[in-house]
């Protein structure tokens, strides 16, 4: 996949709003616009595509410039090579699905990459939609023929606003994975916005964050995770850690996958069948982590892990203070977990940044 | 049997007016959606104009600008060597100024309720402006259109007053038919005129028939 760098450099002001952005994305796989509502990503995602014009700024991808304020430059949004997936799908009334695509197929057979109509319709797997009007298409179905029909006009950078947001939370699984493997099969780079951190631990690669208009992030996915003072947000979205592994074995009567981080061995619930060796993402939400100054006994839970504490941090106003464990047992890298636990506990445990503990987690989500 | 050249005079006149006006009323529609201009207000004022004047006012406008002594009339006689007033080319000026709005203004509501949204998704395809303009707003907004050249060709119809003032009754030239009505009537030939105003009835019956019939989820919107 390409590594082009994309240079975002936007000042837009509304009335009630700033977006200032000053970024170099290096364009590979997925990049998750991380944030709360209004934190200004979907307006950082239209500006990329030319539906708005920042006040001042330059938006590049890799040297071909888009905007530049400083020379005057504003390439209109059907001359940027990018293709945008809206919210809403947009798929237009008046075509039939066949005929939304060749719209797009027509207008994108130029630009010269390596597919086909057949491969992509084939992909989103929609061989059997092509005839239907638009109207009685299902959520997932509409997003998954406007994915085509973005996918048709070969952009460089796929676009995507918040595709799933009008999906049933039930669809959502459904049609995580096409967004999780085409990108990538057809090795288009896609900037993803999003604000449910489910969806960005399942997706992304590398995470911005952004708040109140400003990017506070820009990171690698399981770094961004990482970060303890992620917390500010922590109300929108939840506090927790990523950890990236590979499946060592799979016990099919109990339902679960044993996953290698770092040589430490988690398990976690697994339904379907995988192969050993592939690789997975775990997520583990603060909350569902506990720890204890001696190994316990009689317990259900099943993950208890030697740790070193690393970090206490002390949540003004709360009954809470964060923690962050660092497994003792890990052979490469250290591997982080989060830990929320309240401060009656860490003073009843008389717990101090370098000590042995044990961590318990409670619970594990398989995020890929 | 009365003389049916009235009714094809009329009929040519509304065709000619309802296609220049598709073609001066579609882009002004489009500008009147779209701007944010400052302008916007009074240009549209302008536009409803004709909805409310009276046509004796309108068409005395018309007649003092399409005068021989007037720029535009002056103009016109020197490059074509015949006048615009009491003619057939004078007639179709004054419609065109006549029945804007029947055009503008179902194409602005068309043009408005279809929204950005469309224009996104067809840019973001990488459809120019005009490639998106034909391709998705004009089937988009098809009944709109449907709807401003009916309005136009069955009001245009209609016209008298403005006709009166600016075309006269010069047969097989600015005769048109509520012209040959009015005539008849005055020298006393009601027979004649029953044909004529009742082809002209049913006609644009019919024709308001179809269209409320395609429209029936939609209602008009005129004014």
């Amino acid at each position: 996949m390409s590594a082009d760098v994309l240079t975002l450099q936007v000042a837009i002001d509304f009335p009630a709003f700033r977006l200032r952005v000053d970024e170099r994305v290096r364009l590979s796989g997925v990049t998750a616009l991380f944030g709360p509502s209004g934190s200004g990503k979907s307006t950082l995602l239209r500006a990329i595509a030319g539906f708005e014009r920042p006040g001042g700024g330059r938006i590049d991808l890799a040297g071909a410039v888009w905007f530049d304020a400083g020379r005057g430059i504003d390439v209109a949004a059907y001359r940027r090579p990018v293709g945008y997936m809206f919210q809403d799908a947009r798929l237009f009334p008046h075509l039939s699905v066949a005929g939304n695509l060749r719209f797009a197929d027509r207008r994108g057979r130029g630009a010269g990459a390596g597919y086909t109509y057949d491969d992509v319709v084939a992909a989103t797997e929609i061989g059997g939609l092509l005839g239907r009007g638009v109207d009685g298409l299902s959520g997932g179905e509409r997003q998954r023929v406007a994915l085509a029909r973005t996918l048709l006009i070969r952009p460089r950078l796929l676009l995507l606003d918040e595709p799933l947001a009008a999906i049933d939370r039930g669809r959502k699984a459904d049609l995580l994975p096409y967004l999780e493997q085409l990108p990538e099969r057809f090795g288009i780079p896609a900037l993803y916005v999003s604000h449910d951190i489910d969806e960005v631990a399942q997706l992304a690669d590398r995470i911005l964050v952004l708040d109140h208009g400003r990017v506070i992030h820009h990171d690698a996915a399981a770094a961004v995770f990482d970060r303890l003072d992620l917390q500010p947000l922590a109300g929108r979205f939840e506090a927790g850690s990523v950890l990236e592994g590979h499946l060592v074995r799979q016990d099919a009567r109990l339902h679960l996958g044993y996953v290698d981080v770092g040589g430490v061995e988690l398990s976690v619930p697994l339904d379907q069948p995988a192969e050993p060796g592939h690789r997975v993402r775990l997520r583990i939400r603060a909350r569902d982590v506990a720890l204890a100054t001696e190994p316990p006994h009689g317990i259900s839970i099943r993950n208890v892990l030697p740790a070193v504490l690393g970090a206490l941090d002390d949540q003004p106003g709360t009954a809470y203070v964060e923690a962050s464990a660092v497994l003792s047992r890990g052979s490469g890298a250290p591997v982080r977990i989060r830990a929320r636990v309240t401060r009656a506990a860490v003073e009843a445990l008389g717990l101090q940044v370098g000590m042995p503990v044990y961590v318990l987690v409670k619970s594990v989500s398989l995020a890929r | 049997m009365p003389d049916l050249g009235p009714l094809w005079l009329t009929a040519h006149l509304a065709a000619v007016t309802t296609v220049i006006l598709l073609g001066l009323g579609t882009p002004l529609a489009w500008w009147l959606a779209h701007t944010r201009s400052a302008w916007r207000p009074a240009v549209e004022a302008v536009t409803a104009l004709p909805l409310v004047l009276p046509p004796t006012v309108l068409g005395f406008y018309l007649l003092v600008m399409l005068s021989p002594n007037a720029p535009l009339g002056a103009f016109w006689v020197q490059a074509t060597g015949s006048t615009l007033t009491f003619s057939f080319t004078g007639l179709v000026l004054a419609s065109v100024v006549y029945s804007l709005p029947f055009m503008v203004q179902p194409l602005q509501h068309a043009f408005e309720a279809l929204g950005r949204a469309p224009l996104e998704a067809a840019a973001s395809l990488r459809a120019s402006p005009l490639d998106a303009f034909f391709r998705v707003v004009v089937p988009l907004s098809a009944r709109g259109f449907l709807t401003a050249g009916v309005l136009t060709f069955t009001h245009t119809l209609g016209e008298f007053g403005v006709v009166l003032m600016v075309g006269g009754n010069i047969p097989g030239e600015t005769r048109v038919v509520s012209i040959a009505i009015y005539e008849h009537v005055e020298t006393l030939r009601y027979g004649e005129a029953h044909v004529l105003a009742a082809v002209l009835l049913a006609f644009t019956f019919a024709v308001l028939l179809v269209v409320y019939g395609l429209n029936r989820r939609y209602p008009l919107r005129v004014g």
